[in-house]
């Protein structure tokens, strides 16, 4: 029973490095097992056959297939300012294919939703602000917002630093955006879950932070959501007759177990995203290019009437599809390449006529200068 | 025989290695060969007053081994074998024992008590020796002052050994009377009276009934303060080492004696000799810390149902508290900072001082000020070195408010100070004292910032400067610069420090290399001042980081090239190979969390690896943990590419879950497995059957630290997400291991809070395990393979759900695993699910939770439930 020691640390910090860095370590391990688990909680739960395709094509192409670089990825983004914002949200779209006929199990597995005329755009809300940027990536508005750190407020629920993004489309008339889809939440990402949940997860956080409340000092715009209908024959109807506060631009179809994976290929199309347009739901029934060319009367009829196809111009001239892998459908000469001045990686539009493939009215389209210009 | 015993004891201490060894061997081979026998001799040699007293000290020292060991698994095998033995043995051995204690030589009483005590500490929770206490309780009414003193002595030791819980309160009460008796100045032997005070220090945690008395307490207590005048030093510090210890189990009782304790403490300091003024001191910073606690669990706010009220003894003695201990800073010894043991009271007070300002704020700078300010300037050092230490003890706990308006003004005195007092002493506590300024006062939390574009420059100038110094002044220097840095981790995507990082990074490493950087423990301190600069490091200065990859694997290079070592060479080596994997791994972590200088780093990977795996190559438990560490950051960084490493590095992840001794290393290493799983994804299968077997030995060992168990129940989750139903095979074992850890974790009544804390971290890596294996599972045709399972597993939520007990991240981890579950099984398991309390009132409890990240896990496991059961 010696007399005790008593010595306390002296001229020394509390925590020496070494344990410093070991509990960072442990941090960034704990971090990336939420990480993980929160990714396998989100992967669908039904995947079958015919939407397997998706995760299975990115799992090939993509580099990385673990999740973190895409989390980064997006963390990054909501950071990106100028020409470089620009450029990435401009590579991000979730762009929809015309729906040509009808998906098996469209009662079972899609949603639809009458879309709102106006601009599509993301919004991004973080450190106290919130930006929406077009399709093209330039800067929409710049504004406060009640979405969560979207407004330099002394409302302190969560970190300055969580951002948000948001998938809308701003309708001029009300001042209204409508949210269609949520890409990140409370830097939550909703990048691999299913559109069920996204819509899930919408409809429950969107009203709660106060965006959905009319324009104030500390938000600008108001934000609303879309009614949501499972495809059944009600749903549907609701869809294209119900009424809604707003114009309507055709019909928006999603895919329950979507995932929302952006980088799927370089254009973003989705087979998992379909819109429909006819007189009845939208005004904008034809685009405007086609407008241009088709004064005549009676153009309406003939396009809509052909089924269309769009294929990506090959290094050879051939033509293909986007599937991985690519299936040939034909070949352009080289006089037709130097004419409409493409380049390999292009995509182009054809209308199927009877007799095969034929392009629309003998002309040519570059596909992303045709998306560009239709207000979906 | 007998004869024999004590020439081999004897020889076992001769100073002829060979005959010492021989020694050895023989006793080893008694002990094998016949224990009981063995014990028995040993026992007749400690006792026996005709044997020298050498042989008689090892022969007590060799049956104390043979009772008790520090490795938990030796110690419970020594006790078996003592339980086991013959009872006639056993009682024959106990009355040698006690005989022993009437000895005349005093060593051999001294271990004599020691060896009861072990065989209480084994024999006394059985309920076994009940005469034990009774037997030592009639030697105190004897006269020979041997005795007593020896009887007090191994009541001393008992009460160190065994639990209050398993003596009764009527013993208790006799133990405690028979302790204080001997403390009392009537008592006129003072081996008896030391004896007795040594005893009360180990008996006090017996008293909780006593000190509840009020009339008991106020006896006790006066018995201790007049120990504390004893003319004795030893039985005075002895009754000190009481006061401490008693102002921690007893504070919420003092409230009646402190002003005698501040009177007698306040004459210790001032008058009496140093061990007895150290402890003294120790009262008032024990004190401290209870106040400090108790502030922080209550925030100072006290409501009826607090269970220990903060009594503010600090903030009432403060204006008599303040001067004493500003007077003990005057008394410093002159090379105090070069000797890394050295305390003394000049130390004890300033160190008392800082704890002060912690318990009470504000009104601490005011006392302290005038003493600064009378000081500061004087010729004699000691002056100096005292005003600048009391100020920078007092750095922590007053508001920023109060002490920003004097630091800017101290700021250019101490830059001043650093750079010209001529005395090393002074310029090593300014240095110090510059550190606390950056601590405390400097950062993104602070309103008014006291580090401005403006003196920034001047600051870095003079710190580097300090750099060059004295190594124990260097040190100090280093340290500031560490906190300098840390201040700016938060400051946006540009920082003040960028313009002279490279100077800065530059200036380490010179540090680094200087001849006398290992003494002051200087060169780990310019290594970890360079980690913070670089984890506080910005996107600008992100390709000076990148430059110093190659530098510091120039450095590891160089460590690995010595020939053959001396065992302090390498020991060196060693240490210095962990600062630099400890180093690497900073660098790597702070380029792997951005994808362009991700990639611009991983041009050096291959390289990298190639110098841990010679680090492994060394055999050395420091370094294997700090390479371990940067191995799972590279893993992360790197991601499937590891999978080219695994085939060399496999080896070493098997030796570093194999490392029982060392369970820190241990601990990384199950880490890095983890790591690595979410790195390879499922390139990882060909390891798992090595990785599982050794992770399953682990968990059945009672030789591996608990505190490692729950993390490798998380790792099965690891393995099991990446490798998904290739897990199958691994079922058969892991899931009965979980399901015994989930029925012992499921309650945990009458424990303690370390073990209610041990208990839900243990839940966490068993639900973690659950989740990874369901998650794992889902979507493949072997699910069903999981429905066996459910059942338990939802019971198991219900229990801790019903307990009440568990902590917020147990929560979230657990409505996750409903969510799993539900979400894997499906259908299979929708009537389960149904009838379980944990999808109802659990989940509810969750929904509303104020946490958020409860709350989005439980919104998920509910939309995940829904579907279940809806199909």
């Amino acid at each position: 029973m010696a007399p005790h020691d008593l010595r306390r640390p002296f001229k020394r910090a509390a925590i020496s490095d070494q344990q410093r860095r070991r509990e960072l370590s442990l941090q960034r391990q704990a971090q990336h097992r939420r990480d993980a688990q929160h990714q396998a909680r989100c992967l669908a739960s039904f995947l079958n056959p015919h939407s397997e395709p998706e995760p299975e094509t990115t799992s090939e192409t993509e580099p990385e297939p673990s999740d973190s670089p895409k989390e980064l990825d997006i963390r990054h983004a909501s950071k990106l300012k100028g020409a470089e914002a620009r450029k990435w949200f401009a590579r991000q779209l979730m762009l929809p294919e015309w729906m040509i006929d009808v998906p098996d199990q469209l009662p079972q597995d899609w949603y639809v939703f009458a879309r709102p005329a106006g601009k599509r755009c993301f919004v991004v809300s973080s450190n106290g602000t919130t930006m929406s940027r077009l399709r093209n990536g330039s800067m929409l508005h710049h504004f406060p917002s009640a979405l969560p750190s979207g407004a330099r407020t002394k409302d302190s629920s969560g970190s300055a630093q969580s951002y948000s993004i948001l998938d809308c489309i701003f309708h001029e008339s009300d001042q209204t955006y409508y949210v269609i889809d949520m890409v990140c939440w409370r830097e939550y990402s909703l990048y691999d879950c299913t559109a069920e949940f996204r819509f899930f997860w919408l409809s429950s956080k969107l009203v709660e932070t106060g965006a959905c409340d009319l324009p104030s000092q500390y938000h600008r715009y108001r934000f609303s959501l879309v009614p949501v209908y499972n495809c059944d024959q009600a749903g549907l109807s609701a869809a294209y007759t119900g009424a809604v506060p707003y114009v309507k631009d055709g019909l928006f179809f999603y895919n329950k177990y979507d995932l929302f994976f952006y980088s799927v290929d370089k254009t973003g199309n989705t087979p998992l995203a379909l819109v429909w347009k006819d007189e009845n739901c939208s005004q904008y029934v034809i685009d405007r290019i086609a407008k241009d060319r088709f004064q005549a009367n009676n153009s309406r009829l003939f396009i809509y009437s052909l089924d269309r196809v769009v294929l990506e111009l090959q290094d050879n001239g051939n033509l293909s599809t986007s599937d991985d892998p690519p299936v040939v459908f034909g070949c352009v000469d080289r006089a037709f390449i130097e004419q409409t001045e493409s380049r390999s990686g292009n995509l182009l539009q054809f209308a199927i006529s009877d007799g095969g493939l034929n392009f629309v009215d003998g002309s040519l389209r570059r596909l992303i200068y045709i998306i560009s210009e239709i207000p979906i | 025989m007998a004869m024999e015993v004590t020439q081999i004891l004897l020889n076992a201490q001769s100073i002829d290695g060979n005959v010492r060894k021989h020694a050895e061997d023989s006793i080893k081979q008694f002990q094998e060969q016949n224990l009981p026998s063995f014990l028995l001799s040993l026992s007749g040699e400690l006792a026996n007053d005709d044997k020298p007293v050498e042989s008689r000290k090892l022969a007590g020292l060799i049956l104390k081994n043979a009772l008790d060991a520090k490795e938990q698994h030796r110690k419970f095998e020594l006790v078996q074998s003592w339980v086991t033995l013959d009872n006639a043995v056993k009682a024959q051995i106990k009355t040698c024992l006690l005989q022993t204690l009437s000895s005349a030589v005093s060593d051999a009483r001294s271990t004599a008590s020691q060896v009861i005590a072990k065989i209480a500490g084994i024999e006394l929770p059985q309920k076994q020796w009940p005469e034990l206490i009774v037997s030592l309780l009639s030697n105190i009414h004897q006269q020979a002052a041997n005795v007593r003193q020896a009887t007090l002595e191994t009541l001393g030791y008992l009460c160190e050994e065994v639990s209050p819980n398993v003596v009764d309160q009527d013993q208790v009460n006799k133990i405690l009377t028979a302790v204080v008796q001997g403390m009392n100045a009537s008592e006129g032997n003072n081996d008896v009276r030391l004896a007795a005070t040594r005893a009360l220090y180990n008996a006090l945690g017996f008293a909780q009934a006593n000190f509840s008395n009020d009339m008991e307490r106020d006896y006790i207590m006066r018995v201790v303060c007049e120990a504390t005048l004893s003319p004795e030093l030893k039985i005075r510090q002895a009754a000190f080492e009481c006061l401490v210890s008693i102002s921690s189990t007893y504070y919420e009782k003092l409230a009646h004696y402190i002003q005698d304790i501040f009177n007698i403490t306040a004459k210790a300091v001032r008058e009496d000799e140093e061990p007895v003024a150290l402890q003294a001191i120790e009262f008032w910073s024990s004190i401290c810390d209870e106040e400090i606690d108790i502030l922080e669990d209550y925030g100072g706010d006290f409501t009826g149902d607090s269970d220990i009220p903060c009594f503010y003894f600090i903030k009432q003695a403060l204006p008599a508290l303040v001067p004493m201990l500003l007077e003990t800073l005057l008394k410093q010894e002159e090379d105090q900072d070069q000797d890394e043991g050295a305390w003394n009271i000049a130390m004890a007070g300033g160190t008392c001082l800082g704890l002060v300002a912690r318990t009470v704020g504000d009104d601490i700078v005011p006392l302290v000020m005038p003493f600064i300010e009378e000081n500061i300037t004087k010729p004699e050092w000691r002056q100096r070195e005292a005003a600048t230490y009391a100020f920078g003890s007092i750095l922590e706990g007053p508001s920023p408010d109060k002490l920003t308006p004097i630091v800017n003004v101290a700021l250019t005195f101490m830059l001043a100070a650093l750079t010209k007092d001529p005395n090393n002493h002074v310029k090593d506590t300014t240095a110090w004292t510059l550190g606390r300024i950056f601590e405390f006062l400097h950062g993104s939390t602070i309103d008014s910032p006291i580090i401005t574009q403006a003196n920034c420059q001047q600051i870095i100038t003079v710190l580097l400067q300090s750099m060059k110094d004295v190594p124990n002044v260097a040190e100090k220097a280093c340290g500031a610069l560490y906190f300098l840095a840390q201040g700016f981790e938060e400051g946006g995507p540009s920082s003040t420090l960028t313009p002279f990082f490279q100077e800065i990074v530059q200036a380490l490493l010179t540090v680094t290399h200087r001849e006398d950087a290992s003494e002051s423990r200087l060169r780990t301190a310019a290594y970890e001042t360079l980690n913070e600069v670089v984890r506080c490091s910005t996107d600008e200065t992100a390709s000076m980081v990148l430059h110093l990859v190659p530098i510091i694997m120039m450095e590891l290079h160089k460590t690995l090239e010595g020939q053959k070592l001396s065992s302090d060479e390498r020991e060196k080596q060693s240490e210095l190979q962990g600062l630099l994997c400890g180093c690497l791994q900073v660098i790597i972590q702070k380029l792997g969390s951005s994808e362009p200088t991700k990639y611009l780093f991983m041009q050096y990977a291959d390289q990298i690896m190639e110098l841990y795996l010679r680090v492994f190559a060394c055999r050395s438990a420091t370094v294997h943990e700090e390479a371990m560490l940067a191995i799972g950051a590279l893993a992360y960084a790197t991601g499937p590419d590891f999978a080219k490493y695994m085939p060399e590095f496999y080896k070493y992840l098997e030796m570093g879950l194999q490392n029982f001794e060392e369970y820190q290393v241990c601990a990384v290493t199950v880490g890095v497995v983890g790591d690595i799983c979410r790195a390879l994804e499922d390139q990882i299968l060909p390891y798992c059957d090595g990785i599982m077997t050794q992770l399953l030995k682990n968990l059945s060992s009672n030789q591996l630290h608990r505190s490692v168990k729950p993390p490798i129940f998380s790792c099965f989750g690891d393995i099991a997400l990446a490798i998904g139903e290739n897990f199958e095979k691994y079922l058969i074992y892991a899931m009965p291991m979980l399901q015994s850890a989930a029925e012992l974790s499921a309650h945990t009544s009458g424990a303690d809070d370390d073990l209610v804390d041990y208990t839900n971290s243990l839940r966490n890596g068993i639900l973690e395990a659950y989740s990874g294996i369901f998650q794992g599972f889902k979507n493949s045709p072997k699910t069903q393979l999981l429905i066996p399972f459910a059942l338990h597993i939802l019971q198991f939520l219900d229990s801790i759900y019903m307990e009440k007990d568990m902590d917020d991240v147990v929560m979230k981890t657990a409505v996750g695993v409903l969510g799993d579950l539900a979400d894997t099984l499906g259908s299979n398991a929708g009537t389960l699910i149904q009838q379980s309390l944990s999808s109802k009132d659990f989940l509810d409890e969750c929904l509303s939770s104020d946490d958020h990240l409860i709350k989005e896990s439980a919104e998920w496991a509910k939309l995940a439930i829904n579907r279940a059961i809806s199909v």
